[in-house]
């Protein structure tokens, strides 16, 4: 059990790490044509414009959160006074809500992908399995608040920011150890996070590393040299 | 290097800003732009162009990368045009660079096909036979069998075969076919050989050699105007594109320029700016209207009604009333004008009979060689008679006197020729002229007019002493012309206008009735164009199309345009004269052609069939026939003798040797000339005697006897069933006998008149045609309903020949890349074929002989046939003389085993009979032996031994360039020499200056090669002028080859004199019944509305591509479509994209509506060719799938088109014959309730 518990949180995030960064790179470099988010807008608008908004509103929002409590040490929680069981009640709330937003979106955009004959017809499977991982990631996202609920101590919620610190501080040892007993949940929810960055760099995930937001400052004409 | 990396270098990246912080230069990495560099390179460029029916002939430039075809673009090589005119280029259309869409398209044919049915009954038949011809007898022998694979036809069912299953199906079928029933049951349709050369001759050498027959296209099509061959004997001869740029007044008449001759329409524009007036006369608003500076919309189908009233102006203000010195002297030599009618005696009436001939006078007038085809003139200076030189009496056993210059036959001194008997008339007569306006249209759509059918004028006559003693009164051309066109010369005639506005045939003001056109505008129209060519010497042009040749009496417009071009001295002029631009071909090199497509290097005669009656014929479009003669002939016309059905008709034509006939007898002819060598006769004694005692007759007489079946067809470069092919339901259900939306009931089972000399069954057939072969690169309609489906190459992929009469230039298609997957190119599919069939003939069929029957041909010295009258010998009117009172027979020897090794092989007949076309030939040795060396020899052991190659389509291609006067100089001074002898000039100076040019292929593919003028055509090719049809006539005095020499206003058969057709007059659409039986037969609840059916050539296919292409569907609508005007659309509560039905007896359409103001209310247009393999769905009233243009169709035939041995009206193939109208035609249009897909079918 400790083997695969090793090989999952701590061998395995680093793999998906290095998938991740040295995938993209090589994407960038290789296959510009291919950077891009395939958005399928061009077939079918309605649907999109209401489904995209709410998932990416949703989404940003979560991945936000989880980035900001999942790496902020906990002494600086000290320091501001904010109690674990306070930051996970907190977690939980925006977290759900935004949980909640981002399913509804999610929603929209799978029916849409999957009955909509034309943009059925110009999916990739990959496009369709990204859509339903992430779906999945939501919705194990959104169980295990069910699961917080049962120790609203923050107990839980410090073994995981633990771990996560544990793997940026490459104590890889550590981050194994502090996901031993953690709910099975959280574990898959982990592990498919991970997973997903293992897939980032063969998706149309890519988009995410190039947020167009240069354009909202760029000049109106922009020349190249030579 | 790096893409990220180049994003690290932050601070170097950001550039100096510039323009107030508007631009900013950046120091980025740019190559992402070679994506698009990339984008537009190449490995190739190779010259093709598009190959079937475009007559636009543009060259263009294919690109090649990666060993695939990626796009194409218009060459701009063209050689230059004079200074004083602009260029050629660039050429081309969006349909054409749409084109390499098709070589990678899912529609492509990637493997030979055959229909499941079939396949599996032929696997089973070769387990049992291990001969294929056995296993094909098998199959084709029983009826169950073959009804399988029958009914499944047009239901998909394709399974992959390979070409060594194929080749062997199809060999076997046509041995047996030869064999059994003969060699003349196996037939192949392939149109315009002008734009894909080889590819067509491919196919129908195979044929000649083994006896089948090739089907004409040109008058299937409808697009062949036999106002020419009536009046000029010339199938069709036009300008090129760029003498429109010499006109100074041009009409467009019913011609879509932009739109169908896109290449071409810069021509009009640009001489617009120089300052030229145009009219263009469409029904509908056209986007050809715009090029106009007035545009008349005269209601569709009545366009003789305008153009008669033209002429009525033009004879009255430039004939009459001040006559132009120019118009006078050209209609004086070069038309018949001045020669002399017989006016008849028939009961109280004086009628308009035959031309006076010599033979009619005492001693001939000395005329000892044909003076029954001698026309006579008065001559002006002393009032006698002369024969002047260049009729066609002149033309045929005597040689220098065939010429158009105003000579004497006699005594070859100069006379003038009198136009008008004004001048020392005998008396002023009163003859009948019929008129047709009155007759009342069945659905009143048409207008009449309330005029007598019989209308007498005031002519001035002479009295003749003919040689039989009686007296004969004679009058001129062009005194019965005045009067036909209701022009008063001065005799007060009470049936003559006094002024436009009068309501007499055929003022301006008489046609206004008939068709809605302002009389003045008509004055003012035909005044302008006839000062214009006063002024100019004849710069007045009209172009003109299908919208008038399509209807039934489709020689009535024509003649009528035509009519005003010769009485205003433009035909033959630079800049003037009659451009007809419909589906016609300039196959240029043709006499070098010819011997290559059908097989006259090793056999003659081969067999051709007019393909209007072969298909009207058997797809028993007759038994059918609602038309009745009495109709549409003549008030003056015995009636009794028109009271048969067309279909008896042209079985007269077929037995009187005017007509061809596929099948040609009602026997195997290989076993007639069997039988005759086992009764010790000549085979054609043999077969006269048998035809003479009624135990032979001819095929065409029981037409649904499945001995006369056309059992095997051949069909590649055409959609037949998915375009030209007219009643196409009862194509389906008779030829094909598979699932057919006909609504309509036959003759028996209507109770109607049956046909007099056509056995009628009761039981009509279905599946005429045992296998049918289509050769595509595309699964269009008519693969859809082939047995066997072979993938031939597209236009990129493969080599060939163009040329075309918008342009003077030759250029090939190349192959740019090899045929993808298992397609090949025609050629080699028929060599392929040839090879199999030499193979498996052998036990079957050796060296046969061959019993061939030939009609009287144009252009041969059997054409002056038939003079007098209509004599049928089976009734004893005269004798069966085969060749003159009946089609020759001729003994042809086939060696069947030895077909590939002559399908290969240049043939020793070219040597031992020469080469030639049009009357003239030529020795042409020195040729062959050139191309012996040029394209090698062989040196085997068979007949091909040392015979030069055509093994390759580039060797063929060598062939045909090499023996053609107008691509080897020094065979134009040869022919021109030949010509020289018929009429006694020099006209070897016209090529001279080009006897040492020879164009090669690889020179073709070069660059464009302007052509060498030749003989075979009546324009020139040189550096001063344009190429104008006629130019030689007029300017080296070179007859037209009609009866007079001259143009003819005037004519004279018996049959058209019964159809009152002598002169041109205005005849209403007529009537074909086809909307009462079914309209509100079957109600959906919405409204029924009656409209015309009309169908053009569409914008977003053809020419030069399909109407498949998904790039040109993209474009349109996506599927079939109707266009019908706003009015119509209202009253039937239709909106536009509705879908809607269209339908009558022959059949129904699914389509959708396109509801706009282009269209005048009554119309409904359906571009023709919209293959029904594209969203169509299955049609309320025949619950099958809802058809094509051509499924509201059905050929009507006119007889006066049937005639033959009588000079002009003589049979060519593809130069006269019946042709296939369809626009008099009603259909019911309603909106649909259901649009049912029929997935389940």
């Amino acid at each position: 059990m400790s083997y695969l518990n090793t090989l999952l949180f701590s061998v395995y995030p680093y793999i998906a790490l290095a998938v991740f960064l040295v995938g993209s790179l090589i994407r960038y470099d290789r296959d510009q044509y291919t950077w891009k988010s395939s958005s399928s807008q061009m077939l079918e608008s309605e649907q999109l414009k209401k489904g995209s908004l709410f998932f990416h509103v949703g989404v940003i929002a979560i991945l936000l959160g989880h980035f900001v409590g999942l790496l902020t040490p906990t002494e600086v929680w000290h320091v501001l006074g904010i109690s674990a069981s306070f930051k996970q009640g907190v977690a939980m709330g925006v977290g759900g809500f935004f949980g909640l937003v981002c399913l509804y979106g999610m929603v929209i955009l799978i029916k849409r992908r999957l009955t909509n004959v034309r943009v059925r017809a110009t999916s990739s499977r990959m496009d369709i399995a990204i859509l339903l991982l992430l779906f999945a990631q939501l919705v194990l996202g959104l169980l295990s608040i069910f699961v917080s609920a049962g120790h609203m101590d923050g107990a839980e919620m410090l073994k995981m920011m633990h771990w996560a610190q544990s793997i940026v501080t490459f104590d890889a040892a550590d981050a194994a150890a502090a996901m031993v007993g953690v709910h099975w949940i959280y574990k898959l929810h982990i592990t498919l996070g991970m997973t997903l960055f293992v897939l980032f760099p063969f998706s149309r995930l890519v988009h995410i590393w190039s947020v167009p937001v240069g354009y909202f400052h760029r000049n109106y004409q922009i020349v190249r040299a030579k | 290097m790096s893409h990220f990396l180049d994003r690290l270098q932050f601070f170097k990246r950001k550039g100096e800003a510039f323009s107030n912080d508007h631009g900013a230069k950046v120091h980025e990495n740019r190559s992402w732009e070679d994506g698009y560099r990339r984008r537009w390179q190449h490995d190739k460029i190779v010259r093709s162009t598009h190959g079937v029916n475009c007559t636009g002939s543009c060259s263009w430039k294919i690109y090649v990368k990666d060993g695939l075809v990626t796009w194409e673009t218009q060459q701009t090589d063209y050689p230059r045009t004079r200074p004083d005119l602009p260029n050629h280029e660039p050429r081309g259309c969006p349909r054409g660079a749409s084109y390499s869409w098709y070589i990678y398209s899912a529609n492509r044919l990637k493997y030979p096909k055959v229909r499941k049915a079939l396949v599996k009954l032929w696997r089973e038949a070769k387990l049992q036979h291990s001969d294929p011809v056995k296993a094909w007898e098998s199959i084709a022998s029983n009826p169950e069998k073959s009804k399988s694979y029958k009914e499944r036809r047009g239901l998909g069912g394709f399974i992959r075969s390979d070409w060594t299953e194929v080749n062997e199906i199809i060999a076997a079928a046509n041995v047996y076919t030869a064999k059994t029933y003969g060699p003349d049951r196996i037939s192949g349709f392939s149109p315009i050989p002008a734009m894909s050369m080889i590819s067509y001759a491919a196919g129908a050498r195979y044929l000649s050699l083994i006896g089948g027959n090739c089907l004409s296209f040109y008058d299937w099509y409808c697009d062949l105007p036999p106002a020419s061959p009536q009046i000029w004997g010339e199938q069709t001869d036009v300008p090129e594109s760029a003498d429109w740029y010499n006109s100074n007044y041009i009409i467009v008449w019913g011609s879509n320029v932009p739109q169908t001759r896109t290449p071409d329409a810069h021509f009009l524009s640009e001489v617009r700016y120089k300052g030229t007036k145009t009219c263009v006369i469409t029904s509908d608003y056209s986007e050809a209207s715009k090029f106009g500076d007035t545009w008349l919309a005269p209601k569709q189908g009545t366009d003789a009604a305008l153009a008669m009233a033209f002429g009525h102006v033009i004879l009255k203000e430039f004939h009459v009333d001040q006559p132009s010195a120019y118009f006078t002297d050209y209609v004086r030599r070069t038309t018949d004008f001045p020669m002399l009618v017989m006016l008849e005696q028939q009961g109280d009436k004086l009628v308009q009979g035959r031309f006076l001939r010599a033979s009619d006078l005492d001693g001939k007038l000395g005329q000892d060689n044909n003076p029954e085809w001698k026309t006579i003139g008065v001559n002006e200076a002393d009032g006698t008679l002369v024969s002047p030189t260049g009729s066609v009496g002149y033309r045929w056993g005597e040689q220098g006197k065939w010429n158009i210059k105003p000579l004497d036959g006699k005594t070859g001194s100069e006379v003038k020729l009198q136009l008008s008997l004004k001048e020392g008339h005998d008396e002023i007569v009163e003859v009948a002229f019929t008129y047709f306006g009155g007759q009342k249209h069945e659905l009143d759509y048409f207008q009449h007019t309330a005029h007598d059918e019989i209308l007498l004028h005031k002519i001035p006559v002479k009295k003749v002493k003919l040689a039989d003693g009686t007296e004969a009164r004679v009058a001129t051309v062009f005194d019965l012309t005045l009067a036909n066109y209701g022009v008063d010369n001065g005799y007060n005639d009470p049936n003559c206008a006094k002024s436009y506005a009068d309501d007499l045939p055929y003022t301006p003001g008489w046609q206004q009735k008939i068709t809605g056109v302002d009389a003045n505008e008509v004055a003012r129209i035909a005044r302008e164009f006839a000062r214009n060519a006063d002024k100019t010497q004849g710069r007045s042009m009209v172009i003109v199309g299908a919208a008038l040749n399509h209807w039934y009496h489709m020689d009535m417009n024509y003649r009528g345009l035509i009519n005003m071009l010769m009485m205003c001295g433009c035909v033959g002029q630079s800049g003037g004269g009659w451009a007809h631009y419909v589906g016609q071909e300039k196959l240029r090199p043709q006499t070098g052609w010819q011997p290559i497509a059908f097989a006259l290097d090793w056999s003659r005669p081969p067999r051709h069939m007019n393909g209007t009656s072969f298909f009207y014929n058997h797809a028993d479009q007759w038994r059918y026939e609602k038309l009745s003669m009495s109709e549409v002939v003549s008030p003056l016309a015995n009636k009794e003798k028109w009271s048969a059905s067309i279909i008896d008709y042209n079985t007269r034509a077929e037995r009187m040797g005017w007509l061809p006939s596929a099948p040609q007898l009602g026997m195997n002819p290989l076993k007639l000339v069997k039988d005759a060598e086992a009764a010790g006769m000549d085979p054609k004694d043999y077969a006269v005697k048998k035809l003479k005692d009624g135990s032979l007759k001819f095929a065409c007489e029981d037409p649904d006897n499945p001995q006369n079946y056309p059992r095997n067809m051949f069909i590649w470069r055409s959609n037949l069933l998915g375009s030209s092919g007219k009643g196409h339901e009862y194509m389906l259900r008779h030829l094909l006998g598979t699932k057919h939306g006909l609504l309509g009931k036959d003759l028996g089972e209507s109770g109607s008149i049956k046909p007099q000399d056509v056995k009628w069954h009761d039981q009509a057939p279905e599946g005429k045609v045992d296998l049918l072969v289509t050769l595509d690169f595309r699964m269009s309609t008519t693969c859809l309903y082939s047995d066997i489906v072979l993938p031939t190459a597209t236009w990129y992929e493969k080599d060939d020949l163009n040329t075309s009469d918008m342009h003077p230039f030759i250029h090939p298609l190349t192959q740019a890349v090899d045929p993808v997957w298992e397609a090949r190119s025609d050629w080699e599919i028929f060599k392929g074929i040839a090879r199999t069939f030499s193979d498996l003939v052998k036990g079957h069929l050796g060296v046969e002989k061959d019993l061939v029957t030939l009609p009287i041909q144009h252009d041969t010295p059997a054409e002056i046939a038939q003079p007098f009258g209509v004599k049928q010998w089976w009734r004893g009117e005269c004798d069966l003389i085969p060749g003159k009172t009946a089609p020759a027979m001729l003994v042809v020897e086939r060696d069947y085993p030895n077909t590939f090794n002559r399908f290969t092989s240049l043939g020793p007949l070219l040597e031992k009979l020469g080469n030639g076309g049009k009357g003239i030939s030529w020795d042409t040795k020195k040729e062959v032996h050139f191309l012996g060396e040029l394209n090698r020899t062989y040196s085997e052991d068979s007949i091909r031994n040392g015979r030069p190659r055509i093994n390759s389509a580039i060797d063929a291609a060598e062939c045909v360039l090499s023996l053609a006067p107008e691509t080897n100089g020094q065979v134009a001074v040869k022919a021109w020499e030949a010509l020289g002898k018929a009429t006694g000039l020099d006209h070897t100076h016209l090529a001279k200056p080009k006897e040492e040019e020879k164009i090669r292929f690889r020179d073709i593919v070069a660059q464009p090669r302007k052509i060498i003028s030749s003989p075979t055509w009546s324009g020139l090719e040189d550096e001063h002028v344009s190429y104008n049809a006629g130019y030689t006539n007029v300017h080296e005095c070179i007859p037209w080859r009609t009866v007079t020499g001259r143009q003819q206003f005037y004519q004279d058969h018996e049959w058209m004199r019964d159809f009152g057709e002598t002169m041109c007059v205005y005849k209403p659409p007529i009537n074909l019944k086809t909307t009462s039986p079914v309209m509100n037969s079957k109600p959906n609840g919405n409204k029924e509305i009656l409209l015309n059916w009309i169908t053009p050539h569409q914008k977003w296919g053809i020419h030069s591509t399909y109407s498949d292409n998904l790039l040109m569907l993209t474009l349109s609508r996506g599927g079939p479509i109707v266009w019908m005007s706003e009015d119509d659309a209202k009253t039937a509560g239709i909106i536009d994209n509705d879908w809607i039905e269209v339908f009558n007896v022959n059949g129904s359409i699914a389509c959708r509506a396109v509801v706009s103001q282009r269209v005048p209310e009554g119309m409904a247009m359906m571009y023709h060719a919209q293959e029904r393999i594209v969203n169509v769905p299955g049609a309320e009233m025949t619950g099958t799938r809802g058809g094509m243009h051509n499924s509201v169709t059905r050929a009507v035939m006119k007889p006066t088109h049937m005639i033959g041995g009588y000079a002009q009206q003589s049979y060519g193939f593809n130069y006269y014959g019946t042709v296939g109208c369809n626009r008099d035609e009603f259909v019911v249009v309603r909106k649909m309730n259901r649009v049912d897909w029929l997935d389940t079918e």
